[in-house]
């Protein structure tokens, strides 16, 4: 029995038994557990609806004023407008999408540096070793916070929203490399990585082929984690205001709610919305990432 | 290795995180391309509609170099720097409240901050390893999923959201708690603390809710794999109760990596409680820095990473050196 890998849907794949042929969807199967299959819908739904929908808003919502203000909710404005006259539900699509961006944006670079520290932490070894750890500690045990608040009291206003992911980049590697670093030590002591470097496999051979798969889990999961960290981090930095805050994000949107009263005025919309948006794009993330961590401890047989 | 090897080499950590964090904190103003004295001379010079004569500036200018500790070459600014932080613990007057001295408006704030944070921490962290052991220790019971479920549900959610939905619900929809707190200046007097503890119950159980999740969820995974342990089958067969088991067997040994990691947490948890502390207006060291931030009220804020830094980094130091009283096996070696 095969199953067609593309339209077959994740929750489908666990309730249908593998086949005895190899195919590619049941090769996968040992991969999806409800978990999983829940957090990967949740992404699905929220990634392909504001990456697609933006395609089709009427109007930029960033731009104030270009409806009228405090509209209550209504066909023409799903979510209805706020106190600067945007309309709420076009807002909160893109932010979204600029979030998830960030996220992606941070988490890529994050994981290329942790990666790049920690490997070579743990196989240079010795003095050079130790100090990379020194300091990987050091940016573990300093509160971020106020150091993004110092740095957004200083370039408040004449950053763009990119400069505000590298920032994030350079002090949100540090977990990750102690990550890679623990993963890389135990690596280093393997029989299988000593049976391949024996069998006259080079470096780079046993970097690819033995150690990459075996990383790779890791890697992701690591990598979910990261794009969760970021979006959390710029969201709090917008929301109390340090952040590009007329870039619509999850924590812009808040700011303005706040700063506008939304809930003196009664402006349930406003405020409840990026709620429940981030709270849903979040447990989708972290479901995700356990998910992805549970379907991988049991393949190697140690959930 | 020895105990005390052990605090040696945990001292000299703690020494070089200092260090290292004080010179980041040093560096970074400097590397930006904005000067915060041409922002004071530019406030000032708006006050005074521009009357200022280039004379009067250049003064002070000179003035504020000496007063921010701007003057001499980089190296210079930075032994000063370290002598008047580590030595004096001197970061000079406030802008926006001159002449207040920064160091006394932090030791004002840091009470706040430290009574809120600990509170919140201890209960959080009690609790949520609670619930954690009865979800591990019974992890094959049907129940025990739905204590899971409360983790998983509350872990994602970040400070923000939190802090805001709280003040949604229990002040705005329910209206039990104030929708601004105020806090008594002044005399402490007995109506006042039970005042102070009645507008800071927001801010706690904003961030107990949010540390629950995770200590919930970590201890769930420590406590279902201590419950495989041999020595906890041997007590079973040994005839040891339900409880004792779970108790003494399964939490004593589970206990140990969550202190590890609750200090590796602890700047986290204190980002959180800035954040907190920020959106509820309570009078401590993050709403100070908020203020600072929207100010540019320069010397505040080094003024409270300084102290932020150290505050962490001790707390970090003290959980590390109580460890061996708790792990048996590190005080006998």
């Amino acid at each position: 029995m095969s199953i067609d890998s593309k339209n077959a849907d994740p929750v489908a794949l666990v309730i249908t038994p593998a086949g005895t042929e190899p195919s590619f969807a049941s090769g996968l199967v040992w991969l999806v557990n409800p978990r999983l299959a829940l957090g990967l819908i949740i992404l699905a739904v929220m990634g392909l609806g504001s990456f697609l929908l933006p395609i089709f808003a009427p109007a930029d919502p960033s731009i104030q004023a270009t409806y009228m203000r405090n509209l209550p909710m209504s066909g023409a404005h799903w979510l209805g407008t706020n106190a600067l006259g945007q309309d709420i539900f076009w807002f909160l699509v893109f932010a979204v999408r600029n979030s998830l961006q960030l996220g992606i944006l941070v988490a890529v670079g994050v994981t290329i540096v942790a990666t790049i520290v920690g490997l070579s932490a743990g196989y240079i070894g010795g003095t050079f070793e130790r100090l990379v750890m020194l300091i990987v500690d050091t940016f573990i045990t300093i509160p971020l916070l106020p150091i993004l608040i110092i740095l957004g009291a200083l370039i408040r206003g004449n950053t763009s929203f990119f400069t505000v992911g590298v920032i994030i980049i350079i002090f949100g590697w540090a977990w990750d490399a102690r990550t890679v670093r623990s993963m890389a030590l135990s690596l280093r002591e393997r029989e299988f990585i000593n049976m391949a470097r024996f069998s006259g496999a080079n470096t780079v051979d046993v970097l690819v082929r033995e150690i990459f798969p075996y990383v790779s889990a890791y890697i992701l999961v690591g990598f979910i984690n990261t794009v969760l960290f970021a979006i959390n981090t710029e969201a709090t930095l917008a929301v109390i205001g340090l952040s590009k805050v007329e870039v619509p994000t999850l924590g812009s949107i808040i700011f303005w709610a706040l700063s506008y009263n939304a809930l003196f005025t009664g402006q349930y919309p406003w405020i409840v919305a990026p709620i429940v948006a981030t709270v849903t794009l979040f447990l989708g993330l972290f479901l995700t990432s356990t998910g992805f961590n549970q379907a991988f401890a049991a393949k190697r047989g140690v959930s | 290795m020895g105990v005390i090897a052990f605090v040696a080499k945990r001292f000299g950590l703690y020494l070089a995180v200092l260090f290292i964090g004080l010179t980041i904190t040093f560096m970074l103003p400097r590397l930006m391309p904005i000067n915060p004295v041409d922002g004071y001379i530019g406030q000032i010079q708006s006050r005074a509609n521009g009357t200022l004569t280039p004379e009067a500036i250049e003064e002070m200018r000179a003035n504020l170099e000496v007063l921010y500790g701007l003057k001499g070459d980089i190296f210079t600014q930075y032994l000063s720097y370290l002598k008047r932080v580590v030595i004096d613990f001197d970061f000079g007057p406030s802008f926006t409240y001159y002449p207040a001295e920064v160091s006394t408006m932090i030791t004002t704030a840091l009470p706040w901050t430290l009574g809120l944070l600990l509170t919140a921490t201890i209960i959080a962290w009690l609790l949520g390893n609670m619930v954690g052991l009865v979800a591990g220790y019974f992890h094959k019971k049907r129940a025990a999923s739905i204590l899971e479920f409360v983790g998983i549900l509350l872990y994602p959610i970040p400070y923000y959201i939190m802090a805001v939905t709280v003040l949604l619900l229990l002040a705005y929809i329910f209206p039990i708690f104030p929708l601004s707190p105020t806090f008594p200046v002044g005399e402490i007097t007995w109506p006042k603390v039970g005042m102070i503890i009645y507008n800071s119950l927001l801010p706690a159980i904003t961030l107990v809710l949010a540390g629950f999740g995770w200590n919930i969820l970590s201890m769930k995974a420590l406590a279902v794999a201590t419950t495989e342990e041999p020595y906890v089958v041997y007590a079973r067969l040994k005839g040891a109760s339900n409880w004792t088991r779970m108790t003494r067997y399964v939490f004593r040994n589970a206990l140990l990596p969550q202190v590890t990691a609750l200090a590796l947490s602890l700047g986290m948890i204190f980002n959180g409680a800035l954040l907190t502390e920020i959106i509820f207006s309570y009078p401590g060291i993050g709403l100070i820095m908020r203020t600072a931030a929207t100010g540019g009220d320069y010397n505040v804020l080094y003024g409270a990473i300084t102290l932020s830094i150290l505050a962490v980094a001790t707390a970090g130091l003290v959980i590390d050196l109580i460890y061996p009283l708790l792990d048996p096996r590190i005080r006998h070696k």
